[in-house]
């Protein structure tokens, strides 16, 4: 199998670059992850990435592949076509090889308080929420922040630094759907903001790639019908 | 060669606590001492996210009665006949106890838990629970559709984002400095991203660095389970417990080892031979497909070796949950839906998952009271606590899984043992709070561990050392054991330990360096592998997950007790089971059936 790997050391001083990678593999049912870890095994040690489940729960080895952000884990290596292009995650800085800086993403994410937040005494036994009521955080809660999301979003492209992106807003409003949560009005107040929501145009780059098949531009979309509601 | 760096170049760090291990027991712990305003460091290997407890599916257990009549008492009796009376029943006691209450507590953070009709939290039956101790099946589990690890995770670390932990993201730990005295006074860590070491002085270190399955060729374990800490905790002279004591889930998809949940057979899955026969009515006749994992990964391997298995191969069984009908599967089980059509090829809304026992769990580790405090033979007693030293989690053995884990107790050791070392580690600090003279030499040492892997040139690589040591273990410590098999594997791990000193690197670089990771995680590997080996061989009975086909019977005169294994000349030592609960009356072991 023939690979197109982006390379790039950062102690060499030398710019990125693109290398060339020959592989005796069966690609019968298996994944890209299996690729580079047998590339990285066999031919060249060197070769840095990020895994840790290999089973698509963890998100640490979101790359692009033949320009598409995936997880490397549980994209299929039969059907690709080859040379297999493999690209660290679009727009964050790279530390080295596929592995990039994923500090801005994760403040992203801090930025929307990823937490419950109730401030009424705790109840002996558990809080009581039906099933409908938890049916509506489905397609949200799941989110394993691998960013392949949100570094495919063209808004996120061009305000890195201040719009929020899919992922965060995705989690942002997680916790504006959970009925357990108080913080609704402060939430809103957050993100009612020309870049950290509404830099979303609706592309929807972060519906095709999500890994898990989650869809973040609903939950912007609902975001900002309760922004409308509220003004109204 | 480069010579080791002087100690005093590396810079250093002070806190009261450091945790190392970002995974449920990490995080749990650094929320109890972030919350009381201490200076607390997580080290982790891995962004937390990331850790190993995300990939925890059925759920984590706790009587909380809200399907079928249940408590405390029951689940700890099932717990102490699943550890086939290996378990120490105060500590038994003490997680069972305390279960429904860390389970709320969950809640209350925001862990987004399945719901029943009247609102309360969803819960589903597992293997081996019962009610009445030991009479009809309970109904146990509690659970966030299959992705309850995954929920449990990202509450915690959301919590600890709340908390302003501090963490140290990519820092990978390389060993503990402990004094003459024996006191625990830090750890040193290198961030990953630069690749410069930096000494991490405090008074209380906690290990929660999680499980070693990875000494497998074949788990559900995730690439970074090394037990990083059990080999620290190994070079620093203190001993492992029960280190013969793994458990094979009985379903994980065969090659690639992902797991297949307990869950799915608690949601009414059953298993099948290539000829369609439900075949645990032979082996457990009332408990059914939800007998205890040792018991139902024994019947897969059993039906493997008759020749009854499916496949062009005949390795693996299948496991049918069609009958649920879709709608039951997307919702109870979207998560075991998306694995098995991305790793066996098969929608099990209308084809059978293939199955076979994978090694998933250690039972074993490193010794702890139930406070989370790292005990050992000293001088006085089997059970000394180790100053300034605590572990939790998989990577701790408290003992509550003894012989064998129940499914669903997992998650619960991670929180109850989590928060209960972490409150013990704030009256410890308010008991000890001056700092220690810090023992140059002892960092030194590390530092010559680590520049070890600065050798140029050499005739073994990591990969392959890796490798073999994988099929070892495989191939001669599996579900079934003997003595030949045991001591043939012994023999070839020596030769591939004696080349580990041959190996080299072929990238010497600091940045990033992950090469240098898998070459010092190995030497954790394979630490762990001959602990291992050693008590498996030394353990003359089969018990719980331990299965020996030449001494088929538990022996509770001669084996009703804890092994103990040192690094050093391969010696072991034992000590007693502790039967004696907090509160309640001992369950005296008795036969085990299901």
């Amino acid at each position: 199998m023939r690979f197109r790997i982006y390379r790039y050391d950062p102690e060499s001083g030398a710019a990125p670059t693109v290398q060339e990678y020959e592989l005796d593999f069966d690609p019968k049912g298996k994944k890209v992850l299996d690729a580079l870890i047998a590339i990285k095994d066999t031919l060249d040690e060197s070769l840095s990435f990020r895994r840790s489940c290999r089973e698509g729960v963890c998100g640490s080895d979101g790359v692009n592949v033949n320009g598409t952000n995936v997880l490397a884990c549980v994209t299929p290596l039969e059907g690709l076509k080859q040379p297999i292009e493999i690209r660290p995650l679009p727009r964050l800085g790279v530390i080295r090889d596929l592995i990039v800086d994923m500090a801005q993403f994760y403040q992203h994410y801090r930025a929307v308080k990823p937490y419950l937040i109730n401030l009424d005494p705790e109840p002996e036994n558990e809080r009581l929420q039906s099933p409908e009521e938890r049916a509506e955080l489905d397609g949200l809660w799941e989110c394993i922040l691998c960013a392949c999301c949100t570094t495919s979003c063209p808004s996120f492209w061009w305000n890195p630094d201040k719009f929020l992106g899919p992922a965060a807003l995705l989690q942002g409003y997680r916790f504006i759907a959970d009925t357990r949560d108080q913080s609704t009005n402060e939430r809103l107040d957050f993100l009612e903001d020309p870049y950290r929501l509404f830099r979303c145009h609706g592309i929807m780059n972060c519906v095709e790639v999500c890994p898990k098949g989650l869809n973040p531009t609903a939950a912007i979309g609902k975001i900002k019908s309760l922004l409308v509601k509220r003004a109204l | 060669m480069s010579k080791p760096m002087n100690s005093s170049q590396i810079p250093k760090r002070t806190f009261d606590a450091v945790i190392v291990g970002g995974g449920g027991a990490g995080l749990r712990a650094a929320l109890q001492l972030s919350q009381a305003n201490l200076k607390v460091a997580l080290i982790s290997k891995v962004f937390p996210t990331r850790s190993h407890t995300v990939s925890a599916q059925g759920g984590i257990t706790a009587a909380l009665a809200n399907v079928s009549d249940d408590n405390w008492h029951w689940h700890m009796y099932d717990t102490v006949k699943g550890s086939d009376y290996l378990g120490d029943q105060d500590a038994i006691e003490f997680m069972c106890r305390n279960a429904a209450s860390a389970v709320y507590e969950l809640e209350h953070m925001g862990l987004p838990f399945s719901r029943l009709e009247n609102g309360k939290i969803y819960q589903r039956p597992f293997g081996g629970q019962s009610q009445n101790y030991g009479g009809e099946q309970a109904i146990r589990t509690c659970a966030a559709a299959d992705r309850t690890g995954h929920a449990l995770l990202h509450t915690l670390y959301q919590r600890n984002i709340a908390a302003r932990t501090q963490f140290f993201d990519e820092f990978f730990a390389l060993d503990l400095i402990r004094d003459d005295e024996g006191t625990v006074l830090g750890v040193v860590a290198v961030e990953i991203e630069t690749g410069e070491a930096s000494l991490f002085e405090s008074r209380a270190t906690l290990l929660a660095t999680g499980g070693a399955c990875r000494i497998f060729r074949h788990s559900t374990n995730a690439h970074i389970n090394t037990g990083d800490g059990l080999g620290m905790v190994l070079r620093a002279g203190l001993p492992l417990e029960d280190m013969e004591f793994w458990q094979f889930h009985p379903t994980g998809i065969p090659e690639v080892g992902s797991l297949i949940s307990e869950g799915v057979r608690g949601e009414g899955g059953y298993l099948v031979n290539k000829d369609g026969e439900k075949f645990m009515q032979r082996y457990a006749p009332n408990a059914l497909d939800l007998a205890s994992r040792d018991v139902v990964a024994r019947a897969i391997a059993q039906e493997i070796r008759a020749g009854k298995g499916c496949g062009e191969h005949g390795d693996y069984v299948h496991l049918k949950i069609e009958h649920l009908g879709a709608e039951k599967i997307m919702a109870r089980l979207p998560g075991i839906r998306e694995l098995s059509m991305q790793f066996a090829g098969a929608d099990p809304i209308t084809d059978p998952i293939p199955v076979t026992p994978t090694a998933h769990y250690m039972m074993g580790g490193i010794p702890t009271n139930m406070h989370g405090q790292v005990v050992s033979p000293v001088r006085y007693g089997p059970e000394e606590p180790t100053p300034g030293l605590y572990a939790v989690g998989e990577c701790a053995c408290v003992s509550v899984h003894g012989a064998n884990r129940l499914g669903g107790n997992s998650l619960l050791d991670l929180v109850v043992f989590g928060r209960a070392a972490g409150q013990h580690v704030i009256e410890y600090l308010r008991e000890n709070p001056y700092p220690r003279p810090l023992p140059q030499e002892k960092v030194d040492q590390v530092m010559a561990r680590l520049a070890r892997w600065d050798k140029p040139k050499g005739t073994e690589t990591v990969a392959g050392l890796r490798d073999e040591m994988q099929r070892i273990m495989q191939d001669h410590c599996g579900v079934y054991r003997t003595e030949a098999l045991l001591k043939e594997g012994l023999a070839m791990l020596d030769k591939v330990e004696a080349r580990l000193p041959d190996a080299a690197l072929s990238d010497h670089s600091k940045m990033f360096n992950t090469a240098r990771l898998e070459a010092l995680e190995l030497e954790n590997l394979m630490a762990i592998a001959r602990a291992t080996l050693v008590s498996a061989l030394a353990r003359t009975e089969s018990r719980g997950a331990h299965t020996r086909e030449d001494f088929p019977k538990r022996d509770d005169d001669r084996w009703l007790r804890h092994t103990l294994y040192f690094q050093q000349d391969d010696q072991l030592d034992y000590k007693p089971v502790r039967l004696k609960p907090l509160t309640v009356d001992t369950f005296q072991p008795k036969e085990r059936t299901y």
